[in-house]
C-alpha cells in the first residue's frame, strides 16, 4: 500500500497503528488461552477443587481492599524465586487468582506481599494493625484505617455484585442445576456459600460466627476485610500436593 | 556550514526536498549498532532452541536446556528449563549448604545447643531472621511483647510454660486463651470491684484492704476464679491461666496507671468482659519442624527468658 495514502488518512492510520502495537501483546497472551495448564487444575484426593470463589463476606472484603487502594502498596503474587519463597511461602499459582476479577498481582511493594498472609496473624492483630499500623509495627508507613471498624458494611447489594462476577465466569450459582454442579466441584459447604439467592444471609452468618472484628453483634467493613485477608493463600494445601505437577506447566 | 555542505555532497540523500533546499541525508547505520542488532537476532535463535519459547496448539516448544532437581519425595528428576524447577533446585542447593547445621540442630538436645558456640551462633542469626519474619509482628522485634496484646518473651514469666518443650508446643500448635466474662449475670459491680482489689493485693499493688478481703471470699467462692488461677492465685501453665501474684501484667495495664483507682478500673475491665483474644496462630503448617526447633531455641536461649522447669 502506498505510504502516502496511510499518512493522509487519519482513521486508517489509527486502525493500522493500533493493530501494529497490539501484535506483541496478542502473540504473548493469546496462546496462553489455549495452552493446557496455564491455570493449574488443583484438586484434593476426593477430586474437589481446592481453589474456590470467595464467600459473600470475603468478596465484600475484597471490594473494600480495592476501594481503599491496598493494591497500590501490596502485591499478591509470590514469584518463584528463592528469596520470595523463603519470606512469603510457596510461589503463587495461576489457579489461586482464577476467580479474582480483576486480579491483585500488582508490581509495587511498599508493604509486604499479601498472597499468603491468611492465618499468619490472628484476627485481633489484623484489626489492631488496620486501625493503627504503627502500634504493632513501629517502622511501618501504612496509613491508619480506623473507619473500617466503625462503618457498617452495606450488605444490600452483595447479590448484585456476585451476579456481575458470575458474568465474568465466577461460578456463583443462581439455580438448582448450577448449585448441584458446585456441590460436585467444590463440596456441599462451599456450594452453599456460592449460591447467590442466599448471599446476604450467608454473609451475615459468616460475619457473626467468625467475629473477625471481635464483635459478633454488628457486621462492619472490618469484618469483611479481615475475612478476606484471612483466606488469602490458604485455599491450596501444598502439603497434600506434589510440586512436580506444577513444574511441568511452565 | 561549509563542513555540513561538504558532508552532504559525499552522502546520498533520500531524495526528499523541503522548502527548496532542505534535504534528508541517508547515512548508513553505525557498524557497531548494526552488528549488535545481528547479534541479538542470533541470540534469540539460540534462546528459542534452548528455552521454552513458541506456543504450539495446547503446548509449547520446551527447548533443549534441562534442569535436574529432586522432587518432594527425593527422587531426582530432569525436566525442560522452567522457573519453577529452577526454584526447586535453588532451594535444594541452599538447603544442602545449611543441612549440616540443621542436622546438628535436629540431632542435638535442646540443652546442649546453647553450649556449642558454633551452633548457638547459627541459631542466633538464623533464628533472628525467622523471628523477624514471623513473630515480631506481635511479640515485637526484640521479643519484648506488647501490653494487652502479646506476652513479653524476654522475662521469666511464662503463661504456658517456658521450657523448650512448652515453647515448642506453643509455636507449633498455637494458643488461644479464654477467660470467661464475669460481668452481668455472674457478679454485680461491687463484687467485681472487690475482686479487682483482691487481685491487686496479690501482687502488692495499692488497694482497699476491706474490699480485697471481700474479694478474697469471692475469688475462692462464688466467682470460682480459683478453678483456673488456683487457690493461691499462681495460675496453671497447663491451661494458660495467668499467675496473678507476680508484678507482670499482660491484659490489664496496671503498671502504666498512676493512681490506685485507675489500677482497679483496668483490672475490673478484664474481669467484667473476660478475654477471648490472645490468639497465637499455629505455625506447623507454615514452618518446618527444623525451623520450629530453631525458633524454640532462639526464644528460650537467645531472647533469654526460657526456664528449665
Amino acid at each position: 500500500m502506498d505510504h502516502g495514502k496511510i499518512e493522509k488518512n487519519l482513521g486508517l492510520m489509527l486502525v493500522l497503528t493500533m493493530f501494529a502495537i497490539s501484535i506483541g501483546g496478542l502473540v504473548e497472551i493469546v496462546p496462553l488461552f489455549f495452552i493446557k495448564g496455564t491455570v493449574e487444575d488443583v484438586r484434593n484426593a476426593d477430586g474437589i477443587k481446592m481453589v474456590r470463589p470467595y464467600s459473600p463476606l470475603e468478596q465484600r472484603g475484597r471490594d473494600i481492599y480495592v476501594r481503599e487502594g491496598c493494591y497500590l502498596c501490596h502485591s499478591q503474587m509470590i514469584r518463584p524465586f528463592r528469596d520470595e519463597s523463603m519470606r512469603y511461602g510457596h510461589y503463587s499459582l495461576a489457579a489461586e487468582s482464577q476467580y479474582d476479577h480483576p486480579f491483585q498481582w500488582g508490581s509495587k511493594r511498599t508493604g509486604p506481599d499479601l498472597a499468603r498472609v491468611g492465618k499468619k496473624y490472628s484476627n485481633e492483630w489484623q484489626v489492631q494493625h488496620l486501625i493503627a499500623p504503627r502500634s504493632m509495627v513501629p517502622e511501618s508507613v501504612m496509613p491508619n484505617y480506623p473507619w473500617l471498624l466503625t462503618t457498617a458494611l452495606d450488605t444490600s447489594d452483595v447479590a448484585d455484585r456476585m451476579t456481575a462476577l458470575r458474568v465474568t465466569g465466577v461460578p456463583y450459582s443462581v439455580n438448582k442445576a448450577e448449585f448441584d454442579n458446585n456441590v460436585k466441584e467444590f463440596g456441599a459447604d462451599v456450594a452453599k456459600q456460592l449460591h447467590i439467592p442466599d448471599a446476604q444471609k450467608n454473609l451475615i452468618e459468616q460475619a457473626q460466627t467468625g467475629k473477625y472484628d471481635g464483635n459478633a453483634a454488628d457486621v462492619t467493613e472490618m469484618d469483611a476485610l479481615v475475612a478476606y485477608l484471612q483466606v488469602l493463600g490458604t485455599m491450596v494445601d501444598f502439603s497434600k500436593l506434589d510440586n512436580d505437577n506444577f513444574v511441568k506447566f511452565r | 556550514m561549509s563542513q555540513g555542505n561538504s558532508q552532504s555532497s559525499k552522502v546520498q540523500t533520500t531524495g526528499h526536498v523541503w522548502d527548496g533546499d532542505l534535504q534528508e541525508l541517508n547515512n548508513p547505520l553505525p557498524a557497531w549498532w548494526l552488528w549488535a542488532f545481528y547479534a541479538t537476532i542470533i541470540f534469540s535463535v539460540v534462546y528459542w532452541v534452548a528455552y521454552p519459547a513458541w506456543p504450539l496448539g495446547k503446548g509449547f516448544t520446551t527447548g533443549i536446556a534441562t534442569i535436574t532437581y529432586k522432587n518432594d519425595k527425593g527422587v531426582e528428576k530432569t525436566t525442560h528449563w522452567s522457573t519453577r524447577a529452577l526454584l526447586m533446585k535453588d532451594l535444594q542447593d541452599a538447603r544442602e549448604k545449611q543441612k549440616p547445621y540443621f542436622d546438628k540442630v535436629a540431632a542435638t538436645p535442646y540443652e546442649q545447643i546453647s553450649k556449642d558456640p558454633e551452633l548457638s551462633n547459627f541459631v542466633a542469626s538464623a533464628g533472628k531472621v525467622l523471628f523477624s519474619d514471623n513473630c515480631a509482628a506481635c511479640h515485637q522485634s526484640g521479643g519484648q511483647g506488647k501490653m494487652a496484646f502479646a506476652p513479653n518473651l524476654t522475662d521469666d514469666d511464662w503463661i504456658y510454660g517456658g521450657t523448650h518443650d512448652k515453647i515448642q508446643a506453643s509455636i507449633a500448635n498455637g494458643r488461644h486463651g479464654i477467660m470467661p466474662a464475669k460481668g452481668g449475670a455472674d457478679l454485680n459491680e461491687g463484687e467485681i470491684e472487690s475482686l479487682a482489689n483482691y487481685v491487686l493485693s496479690l501482687s502488692g499493688e495499692p488497694m482497699d484492704a476491706a474490699k480485697a478481703k471481700a474479694g478474697d471470699e469471692l475469688f475462692h467462692g462464688k466467682a470460682t476464679c480459683l478453678a483456673c488461677h488456683g487457690a493461691d492465685g499462681k495460675g496453671n501453665k497447663d491451661i494458660g491461666s495467668a499467675n496473678l501474684t507476680d508484678k507482670i501484667w499482660l491484659w490489664a495495664d496496671v503498671p502504666a496507671q498512676d493512681s490506685a483507682d485507675k489500677k482497679v478500673a483496668v483490672v475490673k475491665a478484664v474481669i467484667t468482659s473476660g478475654l477471648n483474644k490472645g490468639v497465637m496462630p499455629a505455625w506447623n503448617s507454615r514452618l518446618s519442624a527444623d525451623q520450629i526447633k530453631l525458633l524454640t531455641v532462639y526464644v528460650h536461649d537467645v531472647l533469654g527468658g526460657g526456664s528449665n522447669k
